[in-house]
């Protein structure tokens, strides 16, 4: 499997930051090392930030930046007007976007091939679970579907382990409801 | 510097484990004028007690009895402080 | 055993303090390592700890607060970084001084000004002569390890001086890693149950701390002191090999990958080592000899080990997180070159600032570099001695 590097791209409070640490944990979870780290910079609520995994069979040394992602998730689609999701991207890279949009449109959009590019309505799905639009969660669901780089119940386990810490039972049921709904409803390939 | 011990024989940290060994510094030799008491004039009232910055000023039973002439400097703050109707302590040339 | 967890570097080290369970902790918030305590004092709300926290107003009188606390009889921790280092400067020579075994976690931050958040090792370096005993780490787990260690290193009878534990601010303070928490009774019994040395609080046979030292017994205090330093060293070792033994992980006085016949060899602290070593698994796989010398202690300085290791590779790159400013070099340059002075092989050696303020250190740049020192074993010439790198020229 060698080494697989993330890129999350969000809005400062979207929880980008919260979903790469639950990634990396239910990673682990299935035997993998992991890093998770955010790019630090001024944020402020709403501004975009960068957030990164690696995963990896063997254990991480490197300590550099993720400048070559072979996996691009976009928390906010709107970014998408004003920054390029495919910096640094290799051509096998595979986007994973939370839009309203198919996927070929999203491909058409960022010039990939249409069969690298995953679309899923994460914001309305978290509204619809959640009541509030979180993308983050859901797009988990969705990521475990379109890579296999975690299976849908490590998610689901170790979410409500990082969940449960801070938040009442409903909202992790509704975020366990997000993630099994993204993980359907994931379109693309 | 005879007598000083060597890094292996003291306190680490420059800490003194002996207290109150400052007893052991006789600073009575840097004294040009010394105290003299004048015990009729003497009110005891103590504020050469107070105000003695090497607690050289001996005191018994609430009386003041004298000076402790092994750390008295002679800085004359004692003569000094000794209210003005009063005037019981004299500082007089050493070796006079 | 232990306990495989995904956390980051500030993390780890607040839960290694959770285990040491030290009696005072006087700290002040600074960007990176302000999570470090801010972990810390909920297990001490949360009644996990029994520690003391004194929260102060500036790192000055935190480190003024540890010193008191160390003095009076207790154990004693906290964490700093950049600017509250540097305000700490004039307290942690007294801490040395005293000989106070307090424990200091170091989230390596660039000094102002410019001002700059990120990671970088001034701050360390500004500390390397103030006579605390200095641990580097690559990892979040590296960091875990050696603030465990450092207890025993700095309570050790022949040392009892001050350990400061450095890690890269934000590349390790703030990311997610891989690692393993140990249990916390076998951390508890490693650590053992601390024994003041000439506490205040001992009012059965009372004593006096910071007294005025002049020049008929200043320079014996600090024979002692250099005393201890080099005791240090194989404390150090000893401590280490007990860690082995309870967690399964080496240390020494720094890490050796793939040094042993090296033809070139790279030297650098922290968080950049575990790239370097990421470039040299791939240069190994190409039949390149390339190696990496990792310090993990540079206080004291194990100038022989150091020479002992680096003498028969051909060429050396010393990379300094840092810029002593001097229009010459880093600061762990002249350290290392001389430390090679006498050696039987000496290498031929360069030097290079890199990262600083948090700039990326990428595979390609520690390509770059072995490229540079290939040329130079081949060539027998250096062409820069010392320069900047990872900057726009």
């Amino acid at each position: 499997m060698g080494i697989t590097e993330i890129r999350w791209h969000a809005r400062a409070g979207q929880g980008a930051v919260t979903a790469a640490k639950v990634l990396a944990e239910a990673a682990m979870a299935e035997g993998g090392y992991v890093q998770a780290f955010p790019e630090y910079g001024p944020e402020r609520m709403g501004a975009p930030l960068r957030a990164y995994n690696r995963i990896s069979d063997a254990p991480l040394t490197m300590h550099c930046q993720v400048t070559n992602p072979n996996v691009v998730i976009v928390v906010d689609s709107s970014l998408m007007d004003t920054l390029d999701v495919t910096e640094g991207t290799p051509e096998a890279a595979v986007f994973l976007v939370n839009t309203t949009h198919t996927p070929e449109q999203i491909a058409k959009k960022i010039g990939r091939p249409a069969d690298k590019v995953f679309t899923v309505d994460a914001t309305q799905i978290s509204i619809d679970c959640l009541g509030r639009p979180i993308p983050n969660t859901p797009l988990l669901g969705a990521l475990a579907r379109v890579t296999g780089l975690v299976k849908l119940e490590t998610v689901l386990k170790d979410m409500k382990k990082t969940l449960g810490k801070k938040f009442p039972e409903k909202i992790i049921k509704g975020n366990a409801e997000s993630v099994e709904r993204a993980y359907k409803e994931v379109k693309g390939k | 510097m005879s007598g000083l011990k060597n890094w292996k024989e003291i306190p680490t940290g420059g800490v003194i484990e002996e207290a109150g060994n400052a007893d052991n510094y006789v600073t009575g030799g840097w004294r040009t004028y010394k105290p003299v008491l004048d015990e009729q004039k003497c009110i005891h009232c103590l504020v050469c007690w107070i105000s003695c910055p090497d607690t050289a000023i001996e005191v018994k039973d609430e009386k003041m009895t004298g000076f402790n002439l092994k750390h008295c400097k002679g800085c004359g703050v004692c003569a000094d402080v000794c209210p003005k109707k009063v005037q019981a302590i004299t500082m007089v040339q050493e070796g006079k | 055993m232990g306990q495989k967890v995904a956390m980051t570097g500030n993390i780890a080290v607040a839960n290694a303090m959770r285990q040491i369970n030290p009696d005072v902790c006087a700290a002040y918030p600074i960007t990176p390592s302000t999570e470090i305590m801010q972990q810390f004092s909920s297990f001490v709300s949360d009644g996990e700890v029994k520690t003391v926290l004194v929260p102060a107003e500036s790192e000055h009188s935190a480190m003024s607060a540890c010193i008191g606390a160390a003095a009076a009889g207790g154990r004693v921790m906290t964490a700093t970084s950049s600017q509250g280092l540097a305000l700490m400067w004039e307290m942690l020579y007294i801490a040395a001084g005293n000989r106070l075994p307090i424990v200091l976690a170091m989230a390596n931050r660039a000094l102002s000004a410019p001002i700059n958040i990120h990671g970088d090792t001034s701050d360390a370096m500004g500390a390397r002569d103030s006579g605390w005993i200095q641990l580097f780490s690559e990892n979040a787990q590296e960091a875990y390890d050696n603030v465990i260690q450092a207890i025993r290193i700095a309570e050790n009878m022949e040392v009892r001086l001050p350990v400061m534990v450095g890690m890269d601010g934000f590349i390790i303070s703030h990311s997610i890693e891989s690692m393993e928490l140990l249990d916390d009774q076998v951390v508890r019994d490693f650590i053992g149950e601390y024994i003041p040395n000439r506490p205040l609080l001992d009012v059965d046979n009372p004593m006096t701390y910071g007294p005025l030292d002049l020049q008929d017994y200043y320079i014996e205090h600090k024979r002692q002191e250099y005393e201890a330093m080099k005791k240090a060293k194989p404390v150090i070792l000893q401590v280490a090999k007990e860690f082995a033994r309870i967690s399964g992980r080496k240390y020494g006085l720094f890490e050796e990958y793939h040094l042993d016949g090296a033809e070139v060899a790279i030297v650098v602290l922290n968080s950049a080592a575990g790239t370097v070593k990421t470039v040299i698994d791939d240069l190994r796989g190409k039949g390149v000899k390339a190696g990496l010398l990792k310090p993990r202690v540079f206080r004291p300085f194990p100038a022989d080990e150091i020479a002992q290791a680096l003498s028969g590779v051909k060429a050396v790159c010393v990379m300094d997180r840092a810029d002593g400013v001097n229009g010459l070099s880093g600061p762990l340059f002249p350290e290392f070159r001389s430390a090679l002075y006498d050696a039987k092989q000496r290498p031929l050696m360069i030097n290079k600032i890199f990262g600083l303020g948090g700039r990326d250190l990428g595979l390609q740049h520690v390509r770059d570099v072995f490229q540079e020192l290939l040329k130079i074993s081949e060539t027998g010439k250096i062409k820069t001695l010392a320069e900047y790198m990872t900057v726009r020229n």
